[in-house]
């Protein structure tokens, strides 16, 4: 787990300005001036360039590099220690805030665009704020100007993206203007999609690779519509997807694993195989143990090694229609060996973690492993696993 | 937590009740009875629930309700979007249709080096050049070719043995390919040869011209050779040879074989299928024999009956399947084709097994003559003095003249499953054919009394049979695997 969040930044120096904003970092002492005045310089040993709007140094205290005081300087925790060139931060200097919002190393960069949604998942894990945040999507078309050309992958999630309405457009449509090479995924309920004309506003940006992720609970509308608080919202959600893929936009189901959705689970591989064939990914994910999970888990939590067969039934399902599956956030020892090729190390190396009980686990570097969340609760079925047998 | 509500509050079918999508139901056995709707998604549920489900008086909180409703043959007040899905997947089903005829067949010659006496179309001596096809008549054979839209198409030349004619077989692949630069749509070869006469020309030729090879193996040599006498005796070695010559020249995937079932053949499934396995192939397609051409003259139709032939082919699947579970992956395609009815999306593109019946508008067969025929079963016809399914002459009538043709226009909508008698309120028809050129040579009627119909009753006995297999989940993976291959 590492902290991309703090109220302990130490702000000095003339700053610029004490409102929010975002800045790139630069490790760069030669980055042509012109850019420096709205850059932030990542301190280390050597000597301090001129000219950069804001001057960062992470941990040990500041001798001497506040020169003569006028130096506007941003001092943070010694858990940033992982920022790098090219990140991007969030700067409050009013309130002492800074969040790392772009880490350019990052599997992925995910961006929240809004924290409302028009569902409430039981086990959501981003509980939504009716609160009106549209500032949200300013910092973000901004952001995305600043995010270097190379970077693979940056995702749209929230609360739900598609209540941003045109904004939403606005947001993909600058991410295909400033970073034309990277993949983009929106996590969206997709219920906006019902609207064949809202599809077709996306697919007409014609992003050269984008992805919509739409979660689908179950075969049955009754099912899905109560794990997502939500009446009539299957129906909406399917609709959602027709037209996705009806106006050629790339789309995603997203299941997330738990008592509620693990009974049917093989009805829905079913489901997915008769009538949703043409999705292009789907992603059976274990619980995350944030958000409203906690106030749910009675209704929620089932140990994975107690579903390990409807998986396996599912993936088999899934995989003999051909459809590209893939298993998240979930550990290896605790899902059949036959589907272990499915299994992907999902969870953001900023929440990852291993257990006690992992110690001598010799597939550890292949392993999923555990949200930092999970401290909560996870299989009681954790295991080393002692040595690949050779499977034939 | 208040905010959150139970899951009863989201079950408004619980008051609402039902009601009815379109569906069909057939007894399996006793109480049994297979319920399918229009696209052939199905359930299997007892007389009595069936009964409670057709007068609204099913339980919204039963487990028949949740299969029926899954499976798309309810709306109710949570949920009506099965509806869309319905008319997505009839869409899917159908659209191949479009595209009309992709398979176009042509018969470039009669003569054969075989003299089987099953075969399905006359022979002729092999030195007779007037039964090979002409330049001519194979330019505008290919001209009507081109006149289908489909963008793939599929030439597939027969004999006869074809490759007694290779030559004409290069001039029709060098000028499809030379107009094929306009046209521009996907080609496929494919040469139906018993691979006797395979030398290095031929070889070169399918190498250049990426052309299928697809032969006949009946079964262990001295079956083969019994089926399939030619002047030495030695069809099956030559076929063998061939495969063996076509896999390491070609490639592995570049040569297919077809099996014909004789009353030889009956007692002899597990060996045909261990000769196949044995010849590298990964599947078998367990063929009855169909009864036209020399086949009827010779009796062979009449010597084993549809029960004989029933035995044969349940025998030979079950053999097959219990080679998967023993882990050796093996496929018997025409239970492959029905699966993927059943369990897919998807409509195969076989032409025995399609409604509105393929002929015509799936494949086309050009004779050697130039005549045109909806099929290469009415071709076969023809050589018996019936010519009912003649629908032209590349030489004399137009496309349009060919294939608006009364009688093949007649044929297919006369016998169209989903509405012709008995079919229509059958079950198993999301999964059948109508197969009027059958019904015409067994019973002077393109329809058909179904009952008294060798046609209906094998596929219904093999529908039965293959769902009944499908309750075992470790076959209904093996099933999954061959459906969507």
């Amino acid at each position: 787990m590492i902290t991309l969040d703090t109220r302990a930044a130490r702000f000095s120096g003339e700053a610029p300005t004490l409102e929010r904003h975002v800045v790139r970092l630069s490790t760069n002492a030669l980055r042509p001036r012109s850019l420096r005045k709205r850059e932030a310089y990542l301190m280390g040993d050597g000597p301090v360039p001129e000219g950069f709007a804001w001057y960062v140094r992470v941990g040990s205290s500041v001798e001497g590099a506040e020169g003569d005081g006028h130096l506007p300087l941003i001092q943070l925790p010694s858990d940033f220690r992982y920022l790098a060139d090219g990140d991007i931060l969030r700067v409050f200097p009013a309130k002492s805030l800074v969040r790392a919002i772009f880490r350019k190393g990052a599997s992925i960069n995910s961006f929240l665009l809004t924290e409302r949604c028009n569902n409430l998942c039981l086990m959501c894990s981003q509980p939504p704020r009716n609160v009106d945040d549209g500032w949200i999507v300013d910092e973000i078309l901004e952001t995305l100007a600043h995010i270097d050309f190379d970077v693979p992958e940056i995702m749209f999630s929230g609360g739900e993206p598609t209540l941003l309405g045109d904004r939403l457009f606005e947001l993909v449509q600058a991410s295909k203007s400033f970073l034309p090479r990277t993949s983009l995924h929106i996590l969206s309920n997709g219920r906006s999609f019902a609207d064949a004309e809202f599809a077709r506003k996306l697919a007409r940006i014609a992003h050269p690779d984008l992805m919509v992720g739409v979660p689908l609970y179950s075969d049955l509308a009754h099912i899905h519509d109560y794990v997502v608080q939500a009446d009539g919202a299957y129906d909406e959600t399917v609709r959602g997807i027709l037209n996705l893929k009806q106006e050629g936009v790339p789309a995603e189901v997203r299941v997330v694993l738990h008592k509620q959705t693990v009974p049917r689970l093989a009805n829905l591989a079913e489901f997915l195989a008769r009538n949703l064939l043409f999705v292009d990914h789907v992603a059976l994910m274990g619980l995350e143990m944030t958000g409203f999970t906690k106030a749910n888990l009675a209704d929620l939590w089932i140990d994975p090694a107690d579903y390990a067969d409807e998986l396996r039934k599912a993936v088999g399902i899934l995989d003999r229609a051909r459809i590209n599956t893939s298993i998240y956030n979930t550990q290896l020892c605790i899902i059949d060996r036959s589907i272990w090729r499915f299994a992907k190390r999902s969870i953001s190396d900023w929440k990852q973690e291993f257990m006690s009980e992992c110690e001598g686990c010799t597939v550890r570097s292949e392993c999923g492993g555990f949200f930092s969340s999970a401290g909560l609760r996870y299989s009681a079925h954790i295991r080393p696993v002692a040595k690949i047998e050779c499977v034939s | 937590m208040s905010k959150f509500q139970a899951l009863k509050s989201y079950k408004s079918s619980l008051a609402s009740g039902y009601r009815l999508l379109p569906f069909r139901f057939t007894q399996l056995h006793g109480d049994e009875y297979v319920l399918s709707n229009l696209i052939g998604e199905f359930v299997i549920l007892d007389r009595a629930i069936i009964g409670q489900f057709a007068q609204g008086k099913l339980d919204p909180g039963g487990a028949a309700y949740e299969e029926l409703k899954a499976k798309h043959f309810l709306i109710d007040d949570d949920s009506n979007v099965a509806v869309d899905l319905l008319a997505l997947k009839l869409r899917t089903k159908l659209a191949p249709l479009a595209n009309f005829t992709a398979l176009h067949l042509f018969v470039t010659t009669l003569r054969c080096d075989h003299s089987c006496p099953y075969c399905q179309v006359s022979r002729a001596n092999d030195d007779l050049r007037e039964f090979d096809m002409s330049e001519d008549t194979a330019l505008k054979a290919i001209a009507l070719a081109f006149r289908s839209p489909s963008p793939v198409l599929k030439f597939e030349f027969q004999g006869g043995e074809s490759l007694l004619n290779l030559s004409l077989i290069r001039f029709i692949v060098d000028e499809v390919e030379r107009r094929n630069l306009e046209e521009r749509r996907e080609l496929q070869f494919v040469i139906a040869t018993n691979l006797a006469l395979l030398d290095d020309e031929a070889i070169e030729f399918a190498r250049q011209h990426n052309v299928l090879i697809s032969t006949s193996l009946d079964g262990p040599e001295d079956l083969h050779n019994r089926n399939r006498p030619r002047p030495g005796r030695d069809s099956y070695a030559r076929t063998i040879k061939g495969i063996g010559r076509v896999r390491k020249e070609l490639g592995r995937d570049r040569v297919g074989a077809l099996m014909t079932t004789t009353a030889a053949s009956l007692e002899r499934g597990r060996e045909i299928i261990d000769e196949y396995i044995t010849q590298g192939f990964h599947g078998i397609f367990l063929r009855p024999l169909s009864p036209y051409g020399f086949a009827v003259k010779t009796k062979s139709y009449q010597s084993y009956g549809q029960e004989k032939w029933l035995k044969f082919y349940f025998e030979g699947l079950d053999y097959i399947i219990d080679l998967n579970l023993q882990g050796y992956p093996f496929t018997e395609y025409y239970a492959s084709i029905i699966l993927r009815k059943m369990l897919t999306p998807f409509q195969p593109g076989y032409v025995d097994l399609q409604s509105p019946s393929g002929i015509g508008v799936a494949a086309i067969v050009y004779n050697y003559d130039g005549d045109v025929y909806a099929s290469d079963e009415s071709r076969m016809l023809a050589e018996m003095g019936d010519k009912t399914f003649c629908i032209g002459n590349v030489h004399r009538d137009s496309y349009e003249d060919i294939f608006l043709n009364d009688r093949l226009l007649e044929a297919l909508e006369s016998s169209f499953a989903a509405s012709a008698p008995m079919c229509s309120w059958c079950a198993f028809e999301p999964y059948c054919g109508a197969d009027p050129i059958f019904h015409h040579t067994t019973q002077s009627s393109m329809v058909g009394k179904k009952p008294l119909s060798a046609f209906c009753n094998r596929n219904m006995a093999i529908f039965k049979g293959l769902i009944e297999r499908l309750r075992r989940p470790e076959v209904k993976e093996i099933f999954e695997r061959w459906a969507y291959s």
